[in-house]
């Protein structure tokens, strides 16, 4: 957890933005996939503490799958990831668990769990992993509800609201037990340009409020080039990442073609210019 | 050269001046294909272009290949028809050795065409290794002794999670198990009276027929009580439950999957076994035996307005009599103690299905026809078992 010391200095918010220099996750070589089925490998990154850090890539190339492996829901065919020098896939299943308690996960759907309310689900994980009473976690449910301006949705079932709502629920979901490090499996997904902007700034001021160091998985440019301050490019063809850096820095400095024509928005497909037509024979009705 | 008539559509034939038509008009070594006409889908003209009626390109070294240009002054309206007509042209005009020119396309249909491959792509052969019987079936076999040992494991943790609830932390929420409960009791009793009544009264009327030849129709009250007691009441309701909880649980189990809801409890680490697991099969596991009991009297009840209404030689008052003393209290623990052991296999089968489904709709809808089917066979099977049981040790 997170332990804010009241008598600390207030951070001016850009200062504290600054990634700190200490690992937190660390990935040596992982290889990830399915079965016989290799969807990445070679997986090298180190996520500092306090740190927003963006698991970049086209569609397809196993971005959300590296996130799974991270989170324990897929177990990695090689290599080693730690958290805090600890080996997260060595030892038995409660190891895992208990590691998961300094995460918290947004799902891209916001998976909120569809047979409780709102506030149903921010309670359940307080419920079973604190000692607080239910006054206490209600307060606790109106608070991180109030963080992403959900207080008048406690009541509700999550079919009664709309996907944006979803998910601003599922991130208060996600910062319940105030984890030391937020996942965003496409924060930014099925979202309307201004919630989208809404939703990155909410994620940089709980980042800068709460110190939590966060993982997020996005092909949104950008809120990559807004929030990210490290990150890594995973390619779908070569199964490899191929760049490594601040989408920002990736954007103005990196060589790869591939890199480029994503931070750019450009087909690298498309080295024909359209054709010229006489246009005067245009009819189409 | 000049198209055939029988290329136009004959729908169009009303409007001559509108239909699409084309020509290939030869200009020097080059050719010319001119376009006229509407060419729309509506009219329903998505032509192509027979290979004979493109010139050949000369065979030799030394001359370049000549071109197909594209005339289109006078085309009218257009849409993917004329696309289409264009590309089975191109992929001719190739074969024929022919450039095809598409600058005088215009730019809509050339930037259609652009995104156009030459010719399209051969989908890939289907796979021609034959299914080796052997392989099959040990596949089968072995799946099912992998599946069985899964349930096995997942009652395991069942019990694990009732022993955490009574234990009182960790488990369940009781709002849960009380919904669950409501579905699997309350909700069902029209249903399960509908069927243990009609059953009953099945019975009545059948053995009547077949008991009155011995003059024996007083037994009929018998022959219904121990029938459903024993047996049918308990395997009816049993695959009720299967059909309308079963699979219920399995389609709400995997559109939580698909939800991510249930990755959401693994993270949080959250044991699947007390959240969703143990109300699934508790419910069932008090629910069942009551249903049994319930469909029990209602299909008693069904046997004696057969007996009381229709049958000329069976009283009613003797109906019961007869009733009470056919019916002990054994059968009725025998049939109660089955429709426990019915509930744990719905609960946990329906429960296994939803877990390991797929995570697309289709995969939600094969998972609750799996689950009625298996639990419905494994009812039945399960039932064939303490029959065999019950005769060995003469209950």
């Amino acid at each position: 957890m997170t332990i804010h010391v009241a008598s600390e200095a207030p951070t001016d918010s850009g200062v504290q933005r600054k990634a700190g220099s200490e690992t937190l996750l660390s990935l040596r070589d992982l290889t990830i996939g399915y079965g016989s089925k290799i969807i990445q490998k070679n997986i090298s990154m180190d996520v500092k503490r306090g740190s927003i850090f963006a698991i970049m890539g086209g569609s397809g190339c196993g971005k959300s799958t590296v996130l799974r492996t991270m989170i324990g829901l897929l177990r990695p065919l090689a290599g080693r990831y730690t958290v805090d020098g600890d080996d997260y896939w060595s030892g038995p299943d409660s190891h895992r668990t208990a590691l998961n308690r300094r995460f918290g996960v947004l799902f891209q759907s916001g998976a909120l769990w569809s047979s409780m309310t709102v506030g149903e689900n921010i309670a359940l994980p307080l419920e079973m992993f604190t000692r607080l009473d239910k006054d206490m976690i209600r307060r606790l449910v109106e608070l991180k509800l109030g963080l992403v301006g959900m207080s008048h949705a406690i009541d509700l079932y999550p079919s009664e609201i709309s996907g944006g709502m979803a998910k601003r629920a599922g991130l208060a979901r996600a910062m319940a037990l105030d984890p030391d490090v937020l996942f965003f499996d496409e924060p930014s997904a099925g979202l309307d340009p201004i919630t989208s902007a809404r939703l990155d700034d909410l994620i940089l001021t709980l980042r800068d409020g709460l110190g939590a160091t966060i993982v997020i998985v996005s092909h949104e440019l950008s809120s990559l080039f807004t929030i990210a301050d490290d990150g890594i490019f995973l390619d779908a063809q070569t199964k490899i990442p191929i760049a490594h850096g601040a989408p920002r820095d990736l954007r103005d400095h990196c060589q790869d073609p591939q890199v480029h024509a994503f931070m750019h928005r450009e087909n690298p497909t498309d080295p024909t210019p359209p054709p010229t037509v006489r246009k005067d024979t245009n009819t189409h009705g | 050269m000049t198209n055939d008539p029988s290329h136009i559509p004959a729908s169009v034939g009303d409007k001559q001046d509108e239909r699409p038509t084309w020509t290939v008009e030869q200009s020097g070594a080059d050719a010319i294909l001119v376009v006229r006409g509407h060419w729309t889908i509506d009219d329903g003209a998505v032509l192509a272009i027979p290979d004979r009626t493109l010139p050949v390109a000369p065979s030799g070294a030394g001359r370049s290949a000549p071109t197909l240009h594209v005339n289109v002054r006078d085309l009218g309206q257009w849409d993917s028809s004329l696309v289409s007509f264009l590309w089975t042209t191109k992929q001719a005009a190739a074969k024929n050795g022919l450039t095809f020119d598409t600058s005088s396309l215009p730019v809509e249909v050339a930037r259609l065409f652009a995104l156009l491959p030459a010719a399209p792509t051969e989908p890939a052969p289907p796979s021609s290794r034959q299914p080796n019987i052997l392989a099959v079936t040990g596949g089968a076999a072995l799946g099912m002794v992998d599946e069985i040992g899964a349930v096995v494991e997942l009652g395991a943790q069942t019990a694990q999670g009732s022993l955490r609830a009574l234990a009182g932390h960790g488990g369940m929420r009781l709002r849960d198990l009380m919904a669950n409960i409501f579905d699997a009791g309350p909700s069902a009793l029209i249903i399960v009276s509908v069927v243990n009544f009609l059953i009953g009264a099945i019975l009545a009327f059948v053995g009547a027929v077949q008991l009155s030849k011995f003059a024996a129709d007083a037994y009929v009250a018998n022959l219904v009580g121990i029938a459903c007691v024993r047996e049918l009441s308990a395997v009816m309701t049993a695959i009720i439950m299967a059909g309308r909880t079963g699979g219920a649980y399995a389609a709400r189990i995997s559109t939580m999957l698909g939800n991510e809801e249930i990755d959401a409890l693994r993270v949080f680490g959250i044991p699947i076994s007390s959240y969703i697991l143990l109300p699934s099969v508790l419910s069932l596991m008090l629910m069942m035996p009551l249903l049994y009991l319930y469909g029990c009297v209602v299909s008693m009840i069904g046997g004696y307005v057969v007996c009381a209404g229709m049958l000329p030689d069976v009283t009613g008052a003797g109906y019961i009599h007869q009733m009470l003393g056919a019916v002990n209290v054994q059968q009725f623990e025998f049939g109660f103690a089955k429709s426990i052991v019915f509930a744990v296999l719905i609960g946990l089968t329906s429960c296994r299905i939803g877990l390991k489904a797929g995570r697309s709709a289709a995969d939600v809808g094969s998972a609750a026809t799996s689950a009625v089917v298996t639990g419905i066979v494994g009812v039945i099977a399960l039932d064939a078992i303490f029959a065999v049981i019950a005769d060995v040790i003469g209950i």
